[in-house]
């Protein structure tokens, strides 16, 4: 599951590592911090930006360890990618530049792909590849794949898609 | 007991078919009092006419001994005209282009009163509108359950035995011989222009395969179902169409290690009408193999009802009709 989180630190030293730590000890994997050195919120707190990946069954201990060390927590958002998707695409799917495929989907923010597998049996014949989707939701992995269907008509390839029911 | 007097126009495999059941069904027929006369034939050489009914077990050798049933140097369409008889069954070849002899042959039928049971797809892909008007203002019957899925009860299934629901959607394989084709070629890992060939040496495939396996079979079913069931008024150039030719063995592999298979899927919701390869999942209803077709209706009231069955063959097509013909005049 990926977290976002929003949290206030005392203007004192050592606060950062304290905010850091519960997160590394319940083995959350950091993505990114916005630290806002200059900005202090009206109780006179450095507002902080955390995004981390974490089993959701400890969510709830990193929040009540973070409280104990002193560090308020004012927001929790969770990005779960509940719902997994599969796709296959036929074409040439490597000169038509993969990555920037693959990068569609991940820049929706609410989409990913997590699994590319290729198979190219000839040089000038077709390739064939499967792509894993995670999503937050149904109807993002819906809106994803749809995404995926229009780059697929720019660069002529084949996209198959689920049957309406595995999507709804 | 109630007579009715048929022609059969198009006597090749499906008419054929036709021949054959309603001699196999004399009886059943009776028992429900009906005695069906075949007063006319037809195929594309000319045609024989027999007031009194024809010998349809004398018909159907001749047919298969000459290539031919013709008599007499007359049309169908001019049996159509002069004939006296009540029911035209209409059995020749899907044209989606232009709705050819079979789209002739039906204005003709309702232009005369009688009534019109057919397994012919293109004049409904083309003309659906147009035909219902003809016929309603013509007070003649008109049922074509054989167009969609063969001997798969679809229409008369959504029309009838869920009659109250609302149809949601319907989704399902429409085609036998792009169901036989994908699942040879994951059963052998082979290309799809193998499996193509192996198809057409069974009969399975056409030698000239385009509208199966380029999806407008596909699509000319899912414009019949558009229009008949969701009430849409829409042809078969509105659906959009994807077939199985660019499919790889590959692709069915890299499916099957997520757990899926591929299929070409046609589907209705809404105001999406689309025949495309699709990822069903194994052991999904759907998923089934061989020249079956299958179609999964979701409806309000109901939930989803999935039937499977034979898409085509000679007898198959000819039991939609039959029933057809029954539902049209049981007393
Ligand atoms: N076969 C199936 O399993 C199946 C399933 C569902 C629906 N259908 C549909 O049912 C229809 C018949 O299929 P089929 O398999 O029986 O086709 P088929 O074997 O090719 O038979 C077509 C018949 O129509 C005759 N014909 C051609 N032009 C004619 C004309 N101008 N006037 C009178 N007869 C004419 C042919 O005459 P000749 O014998 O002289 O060539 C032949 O007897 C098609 O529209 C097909 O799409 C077929």
């Amino acid at each position: 599951m990926r977290v976002s989180m929003d949290i206030e630190l005392k203007d004192i030293p050592g606060q950062l590592l304290s905010a850091l730590n519960p997160i590394s000890e319940l083995k959350g994997n950091l993505k990114s911090i916005v630290h806002h050195h200059e900005k202090r919120t009206p109780r006179g707190t450095i507002p902080l930006q955390l995004v981390f990946e974490a089993d959701p069954e400890c969510l709830d201990a990193i929040i009540s360890k973070l409280e104990k060390n002193g560090v308020d927590v004012t927001r929790v958002d969770e990005k779960r990618f509940v719902e997994h998707g599969a796709v296959i695409l036929i074409g040439h799917i490597v000169h038509t530049d993969v990555e920037d495929t693959i990068e569609t989907i991940d820049n929706t923010g609410f989409a990913e792909v997590v699994d590319i597998r290729l198979s190219m049996p000839h040089i000038d014949t077709s390739s064939s590849a499967s792509l894993k989707i995670d999503a937050i939701g149904k109807k993002e992995l819906h809106d994803a794949i749809t995404i995926l269907r229009d780059i697929a008509v720019k660069k002529d390839l084949l996209v198959i898609e689920p049957i309406r029911a595995e999507l709804s | 007991m109630r007579t009715i007097r048929a022609s059969i126009i198009g006597f090749g495999s499906v008419g054929q078919g036709v021949a054959e059941v309603f001699l196999q069904k004399r009886e059943e027929l009776e028992n429900i009092g009906l005695d069906l006369k075949v007063v006319a034939i037809a195929d594309s050489r000319g045609a024989e006419i027999n007031n009194e009914g024809i010998d349809l077990s004398e018909i159907i050798a001749r047919k298969r001994e000459t290539g031919t049933i013709a008599s007499r140097q007359i049309t169908g369409v001019e049996i159509i005209r002069n004939v006296e008889h009540d029911l035209v069954i209409e059995t020749t070849p899907t044209d989606v282009e232009t709705g050819g002899v079979g789209l002739e042959n039906m204005l003709a039928a309702f232009g005369h009163g009688r009534d019109v049971v057919t397994s012919n797809k293109g004049p409904l892909a083309l003309k659906y509108r147009e035909l219902m008007d003809v016929a309603r203002e013509a007070g003649s019957g008109f049922r074509f359950e054989a167009t969609v899925g063969g001997a798969m009860p679809i229409l008369n299934l959504a029309h009838d035995t869920l009659a109250g629901n609302k149809i949601i959607s319907i989704e399902g394989i429409l085609n036998g011989t792009c169901n036989y084709i994908l699942s040879r070629m994951m059963e052998e890992q082979a290309s799809y222009e193998q499996m193509l060939a192996e198809s057409q040496e069974l009969g399975i495939a056409e030698t000239d395969p385009t509208n199966d396996v380029e999806g407008s079979d596909t699509a000319c079913k899912l414009v019949i179902l558009a229009n008949s069931i969701f009430g849409m008024d829409v042809n078969y150039n509105d659906v959009d169409v994807t077939g199985i030719t660019k499919i790889t063995p590959e692709a069915l592999i890299l499916a099957n290690d997520e757990g899926y298979t591929i299929k070409l899927i046609g589907e209705v919701k809404d105001d999406l009408i689309r025949a495309s390869p699709r990822l069903v999942p194994i052991g999904h209803p759907l998923a089934v193999g061989g020249t079956l077709n299958v179609a999964s209706i979701q409806t309000d009231l109901a939930g989803t009802v999935t039937i499977t069955g034979r898409g085509a063959g000679s007898i198959e097509t000819a039991s939609a009709i039959l029933s057809d013909v029954v539902s049209l005049y049981r007393p």
